[in-house]
């Protein structure tokens, strides 16, 4: 039995904001089952009572000294945006509009 | 070829320090060779000839010194560079010139080091061989019709070139040790945390770290003492003095391993490795008893899963980490024709900005994170990742250092692994667990298999780093450096 579904995998592209063609969707389904039966495997451990790691440095709570620094200044933090206007990111359209 | 490209860091630093040589002449050769060669190689993206060359002048005119000072170097596209094109190999980040430097960019400049340009790599840093690049692959030094190694394969080839002497990876599963195997080049992974990940373009943040790749173990210990320590502005930084590496380095090519103990993985020791690659990496630990060294075998029962855990982790993290690609801040946007909503065009630019492979790995990692798979993939996943770090931990209570071959096949023929992406992902076998447990390794050429180059793993201990310098350093001084055939 396949562990991922075309469906499935046309709904997390969508999750993604990624808008993948047919002929993707049919590549990725397939290779992706491949993968997915592969680390399957992992199941097969034993570690129910085992704390998981997210991270192999054990810092917690880390801050800065609270001293003001230099930033980029507002040109800098725009100069590699595709559209921008009156010193902010431009975008498309958010809500759509009332007819 | 001039004689200046054929020389070790060490030894320039010392020939330009001494006036022996300017740094503009050692930048100029590097340069040049680079014009000579890297249209078959294509180890670069970007060459920055100008930058480089002003760098060089500053070294000359007395404004900058240092153990590396006019000494160029090479850094892979996913580390930000003020200024100069840095486009993670992706063409959703195609010619954007990032606004500040990478905290390791910072310290190269500060140390005087000249940079050449960006080298090539599989983009995001998601790949084993370069073939996912999307400006083409970078091809093998030693046999143009093979793959360099991933995802640092241009810094990895442009060193085995000749074309810099040194060039910065960065490791997440492999992306350093891989290429500098299949290149007979020595690529470091440092401790997590050693090195700055701050204007590293993240991939995966838990098992991102920036190292050395370089011709040799003294050169790599150079570069990674320039780059390491402590860097408040990234919080996983580890607030501790750097290993004195460079010392390390110097001690074992002096041959002597009396006393130290190397694990042999047991679980890595027979299935899944060429047999050329078996034979080198035995053939090397025979040099290593002859130095002094002990052999222990030691078991790793958890490291069998490691390939699995890495599959769920790095994408699952990636999937988070490559939402930035919006087309609202930089890079790419496609479909903005005043028709359609910031979704659909945020889905467009997306689907056209990214490759195959990181697509791949988006949805993977969007599966593996969501509700229902959540404990079954990626919290099953983080407990794996417990169990690997106590097979380590266990280790260290009966050997200084764990050992392997660092990949178990030589650089494959291109497009032999890119139809089913698990056989790629196999490349990374070896590599993986280290990342998982956030220690150090390193992999230095310890032979030929077939004509091509086979890399021996020294893992060490967590801020141990100084202990893997030593063993791969000893196992140089035996076996020697590689040297590729003339291009």
């Amino acid at each position: 039995m396949a562990a991922i579904s075309r469906e499935e995998v046309a709904h997390l592209a969508r999750l993604s904001r990624l808008a993948v063609t047919e002929e993707e969707l049919d590549r990725f389904a397939g290779q992706l089952d491949v993968i997915l039966q592969s680390v399957a495997r992992i199941g097969d451990v034993a570690a129910d009572d085992i704390p998981p790691t997210s991270h192999s440095v054990p810092l917690t709570n880390v801050y800065r000294d609270d001293v003001p620094v230099p930033c980029l200044t507002q040109e800098e933090a725009l100069s590699g945006a595709p559209d921008a206007y009156e010193g902010r990111f431009r975008v498309p359209q958010i809500l759509a509009e009332e007819d | 070829m001039s004689d200046l490209t054929k020389m070790s860091a060490a030894q320039l630093a010392k020939a330009i320090a001494t006036k022996e040589a300017s740094a503009v002449e050692v930048a100029t050769a590097h340069l040049d060779r680079i014009d000579a060669v890297d249209e078959r190689v294509h180890a670069f993206l970007h060459v920055d000839r100008e930058g480089a060359l002003a760098a060089a002048a500053e070294v000359d005119a007395g404004a900058k010194t240092g153990p590396l000072a006019g000494v160029p170097v090479a850094v892979k596209d996913v580390i930000t560079t003020k200024g100069v094109p840095t486009t993670a190999a992706s063409k959703i980040l195609e010619g954007w010139r990032p606004p500040y430097d990478a905290t390791i960019v910072e310290r190269l400049r500060a140390a005087g080091t000249v940079m050449l340009g960006k080298t090539n790599m599989d983009e995001f840093a998601m790949g084993s061989s370069t073939e996912y690049s999307a400006y083409g692959p970078t091809n093998n030094p030693w046999d143009l019709g093979r793959i360099p190694g991933g995802s640092g394969g241009g810094s990895a080839a442009a060193v085995a070139a000749y074309e810099a002497p040194l060039a910065i990876g960065t490791d997440t599963g492999g992306s350093i040790r891989q290429p500098g195997a299949v290149t007979g080049t020595v690529g470091a992974k440092p401790t997590y945390g050693g090195t700055s990940r701050y204007g590293l373009i993240a991939f995966s943040s838990s098992l991102d770290t920036p190292g050395p790749c370089a011709r040799t173990v003294e050169d790599a210990a150079l570069l990674h003492s320039v780059i390491a320590g402590h860097d408040p502005r990234d919080s996983t930084s580890i607030p501790q003095p750097v290993p004195d590496v460079v010392g390390a380095a110097r001690l074992g090519a002096s041959g002597d391993l009396s006393g130290v103990k190397l694990g042999v993985v047991k679980e890595f020791a027979g299935d899944g490795s060429e047999p050329g690659v078996l034979s080198a990496f035995h053939e090397s630990l025979e040099a290593l008893v002859k130095l002094g060294a002990e052999i222990v075998e030691v078991s790793c029962p958890h490291f069998q899963y490691a390939l699995p855990a890495y599959y769920l982790i790095a994408p699952s993290e990636a999937s988070s980490n490559l939402a930035r690609f919006d087309g609202v801040r930089y890079g790419l946007r496609t479909g903005d024709d005043g028709s359609r909503s910031l979704e659909e065009v945020m889905s467009l630019t997306r689907d056209a900005g990214f490759g195959p492979e990181v697509k791949r790995r988006i949805i993977l990692g969007t599966y593996a994170l969501s509700s229902g798979y959540y404990d079954a993939y990626y919290g099953q996943a983080q407990k794996v990742r417990t169990l690997i770090t106590r097979d380590f931990e266990a280790a260290w209570n009966n050997v200084d250092v764990l050992v392997s071959p660092t990949t178990p096949f030589v650089a494959f023929p291109f497009g032999s692994r890119t139809s089913d992406p698990y056989q790629m992902y196999l490349a990374d076998l070896f590599t993986i667990p280290t990342n998982l447990y956030g220690g150090p390794a390193i992999s230095v050429p310890c032979g030929l298999s077939e004509g091509l180059p086979v890399g021996f793993q020294v893992m060490a201990p967590t801020m141990a780093d100084d202990r893997m310098y030593r063993v791969a350093a000893a196992l140089e001084s035996a076996v020697g450096s590689l040297t590729p055939p003339t291009l």
